[in-house]
This record gives C-alpha cells, sequence and structure tokens, in this order.
C-alpha cells in the first residue's frame, strides 16, 4: 500500500537552484513591504482628512484589500489588465498584487496604533513649538513604530508566504518558481516541495528572529 | 504682559468660558482657583493656542495668540506649559525629551542643548535621572522633567495646568517645592491649582472661577482669608 520510494538526492541537488529562488522570493516580498508601508502611510493620513475623496479612497482600498483573495489580486493584475491590453510580467503583478494587500492591511494597522499614542503627546509637543510635521516626525511616529512593529513582521512573513501565488500567473524564478519547474520535470513533488516548505519555514523564522533582535535595539523604553 | 479680554469658550453646545478678562503683568503670579468645569483649565490651554476661541482676545506681549497671521509654534516658543498628565515623551531618555524642542525647534546644537537641559534638570533634581527612561520615573520625577523640558525653552511665561493633581500626596511636595523656586526667580506665572495653601504663598494675585466667569479676584489675603463673596467662601471651605 505505501510501495513510493523517496529521492531525496535528485531534490538537493536542486538545492543551489532553489536558494537562488529563496532570494527572489525574499526581494520580492521585502520591496513588497517598502511600498506597502509607504502606501499604508498615505492611506492612513488619506483616512484621516477631512476630505471626502480622499477618505472615500482610503477606504476603498483598505476594504477590497482586506476583503478580497489576495490570489484573485494578483490574477486580475495579471490577465485581467491583459484584457485591456495592458502587459505588465509575471513578476510585477505578483509584485503590485502583494504591494496592493500589505498597504491595505498595514494602513489598518497604523490607524489602530496611531489612536494608541495619546492625543496629549501632540499637545505636549505642539506647546513647546513644534509644528505638526515635526511633532509626527519626531513624536508620534517613533511611538507608532513600537506599537505596529510586530504586525509589521507579520505581514512580512505573510508577504513572503505569499508570493509562492506567483507561480499561477506563470512566474519561475522565485522559490515556488523554481520547484515547480523541476516537479514537472521529475514529478518528485514531495520531495521538491517538502524541501521548498522547509525553506519558507527557514525565512520565515529568520525574519522573526532578526525583528526581535531589531525591536530589542530599538525599543529600550 | 498677558492680556486676556472678554473671552468666550465653547465645546459645541456647551460654553465653558462666558467673558473672562484678566491681565498678567511681567514677573507676576497669579493662580486660578475654582471648581471642576469653571472653565479654569480651558483658559490656560487658550493662552497658548491650544483651543481656540469664539470671542474675545488674547494678546501675549501685544501679538494677538487667536489671530490666523500668528505664528503660533513661534509665540509657544515663550510660553512654557505644564500639564496634569506630565505628558513625558516614552520614547525619549529624560535628557533627550528635555533637549528635543531646543534642536529641533530653535535649532540649538546638540552640545548646546545638552548643556542647557543638564542645567535645568540638574535645578529640578534629577542630574542623576539623565539616561533613565520616562517609565522607570515616579509621577512627581516625570512632572519635574516636564518643567526641565518646558524651561530649557527659556520662556518667558510658565502655565501650570494642576500640575499636582494626578500625583500621589507624598510626591506633591517636590513638585511644589520646584515651582517655588521658580517663582522666587521671578518667573511670569498662571497656575491653576487646588493647592490652596500653595496659592497663598507664592501668588501675588489669585482668582477665583465660577461658571465660566471671574467671580472673584485680588490679593491672595482678600481672596482667599477674607473672601467678599459667599460663593468663594463656600468654595474655600469645600477644598480646605
Amino acid at each position: 500500500m505505501f510501495d513510493y520510494s523517496f529521492h531525496w538526492r535528485s531534490a538537493f541537488k536542486a538545492l543551489p537552484d532553489m536558494l537562488g529562488g529563496a532570494w527572489v522570493t525574499f526581494e520580492t516580498a521585502a520591496l513588497s513591504m517598502i511600498f506597502g508601508v509607504l502606501i499604508a502611510l498615505c492611506l492612513t493620513l488619506m483616512r484621516q482628512t477631512k476630505n471626502p475623496l480622499a477618505r472615500g479612497f482610503g477606504n476603498a482600498w483598505v476594504s477590497v484589500a482586506r476583503n478580497t483573495p489576495s490570489l484573485f489580486q494578483i490574477y486580475l493584475l495579471y490577465f485581467g489588465l491583459g484584457s485591456f491590453g495592458i502587459h505588465i510580467s509575471s513578476w510585477a503583478a505578483l509584485l503590485a498584487g502583494i504591494t496592493f494587500n500589505n498597504a491595505g492591511y498595514l494602513a489598518e494597522n497604523f490607524r489602530g496604533g496611531l489612536k494608541a499614542v495619546p492625543e496629549t503627546q501632540m499637545r505636549a509637543a505642539r506647546s513647546l513649538g513644534m509644528s505638526a510635521f515635526k511633532t509626527y516626525q519626531l513624536v508620534i511616529i517613533p511611538q507608532l513604530l513600537r506599537i505596529v512593529f510586530y504586525p509589521l513582521t507579520n505581514q512580512m512573513v505573510w508577504a513572503v508566504l505569499m508570493t509562492s501565488l506567483g507561480v499561477i500567473v506563470g512566474l519561475n524564478n522565485d522559490l515556488t518558481g523554481v520547484t515547480q519547474g523541476y516537479n514537472v520535470k521529475t514529478f518528485r513533488t514531495f520531495e521538491y516541495f517538502a524541501l521548498a516548505a522547509v525553506l519558507y519555514y527557514l525565512i520565515a523564522k529568520a525574519i522573526v528572529l532578526v525583528a526581535r533582535l531589531l525591536g530589542w535595539r530599538l525599543f529600550r523604553y | 504682559m498677558i492680556e486676556i479680554e472678554n473671552v468666550h469658550k465653547s465645546f459645541g453646545d456647551l460654553d465653558v468660558i462666558k467673558g473672562v478678562s484678566l491681565t498678567v503683568n511681567k514677573g507676576e503670579v497669579v493662580s486660578i482657583i475654582g471648581g471642576s468645569g469653571s472653565g479654569k483649565s480651558t483658559l490656560l490651554m487658550c493662552i497658548n493656542g491650544l483651543e481656540v476661541i469664539q470671542q474675545g482676545s488674547i494678546r501675549v506681549d501685544g501679538t494677538e495668540v487667536h489671530n490666523k497671521a500668528t505664528d503660533l509654534n513661534r509665540l509657544r516658543q515663550k510660553i512654557g506649559i505644564v500639564f496634569q498628565q506630565w505628558n513625558a515623551f516614552p520614547h525619549l531618555t529624560v535628557l533627550e525629551n528635555v533637549m528635543l524642542a531646543p534642536r529641533k525647534v530653535l535649532g540649538q546644537s546638540r552640545a548646546e542643548a545638552e548643556e542647557v537641559a543638564v542645567r535645568q534638570l540638574t535645578h529640578v533634581g534629577l542630574a542623576d535621572k539623565l539616561k533613565v527612561f520616562p517609565g522607570k520615573l515616579s509621577g512627581g520625577q516625570q512632572q519635574r522633567m516636564a518643567i526641565a523640558r518646558a524651561l530649557a525653552m527659556s520662556p518667558d511665561y510658565m502655565l501650570f495646568d494642576e500640575a499636582t493633581s494626578a500625583l500621589d500626596p507624598q510626591l506633591v511636595g517636590e513638585v511644589l517645592d520646584t515651582m517655588r523656586m521658580l517663582a522666587e526667580d521671578g518667573m511670569t506665572m498662571v497656575l491653576v491649582t487646588h493647592e490652596i495653601s500653595f496659592a497663598r504663598e507664592v501668588s501675588d494675585r489669585v482668582a477665583f472661577f465660577r461658571n465660566g466667569l471671574v467671580h472673584e479676584i485680588g490679593t491672595p489675603e482678600q481672596v482667599l482669608v477674607s473672601p467678599q463673596y459667599a460663593e468663594t467662601a463656600d468654595f474655600l471651605k469645600s477644598v480646605l
């Protein structure tokens, strides 16, 4: 009943290629986080303003990003835009999709974080003659950063795992893409994907560890 | 000189200040006493423009506070304020808390700002806490740090909004000592306070607020020892 014999050797031979793919995976996730944080900050500000257009845009982004499957978001960006004659690469579609998602989730985290910084901090800083901009820069955002630091780490791990969706729009050089490439050639599905899963796991754990060390160094108060 | 003229302030339908006039001269210490909701704390927030007013005017050294053309950030540099909830910046050390505004607002160099900060912190008795984060300090220590932070901007005026109300009783004394020191140095001060005996000791004048108006004003002896009005006497009886 169980006559499958494992061929780990061929999987380990593919390890250098897979590590190359893992780097693409990490890079894509990191980029999607950088853009995601920047867009999320803009969205957070837009949702604070009185301008109904800006608020509506910010709220719509957050709402759509959080309430639709990220698979569909990437699919629509690649094939959907294709039907309008806009063709972007698999990698660009993946990056845009994950960034869209990150921005939505992070904007919601930032909003909660801002609420957690007491209003009186703003008053205290303004009473010392600081402008609103300087107050945000030097007093509010540094405190916000601590509050959203662990959610930010989670989001980064999530982004790494979600880049595996790139394979559905034909991405072939990230960790999942490389793994799938070997899989279709050898049909050693278990070995290759188990090895890939271990690599994903190690990336995720490394991110959490680095974040923990960074947090320990950054937030001494 | 702070000139407050017929100021009205409301939050929505709630009228908090209903026509207050008060002048604070250079070098004078004026205490404001009164029950909660009498508008005394709100008035302080209006003096440095943290709250807007609906009517009347407030001038500080001739500058209209509630005028769109006024550079409030500049004006606030010479009006220090200490809040009931000390409001330390938790992510900065005691020294950094005090250095922040002088560096970023006045543009002082690190060395310059540090020298001033160390001097102010030594003055309020926190010389041994420079590298400590505010979360590790007692309420009284945090409040003294807040005073040093305001003084580091070398303000011409200091406003105290119930600076000792949120402190444990045994910590009130150290903060009052710091305030007393300032008064003796000739700082122009407006205190909103519930510490009647302290107000009597340091003030040149005391104002009793009631229902958003100055009900009675005069020397500490006049207002606190032999008040003219029954309401003032009743209030004093209730807090003493």
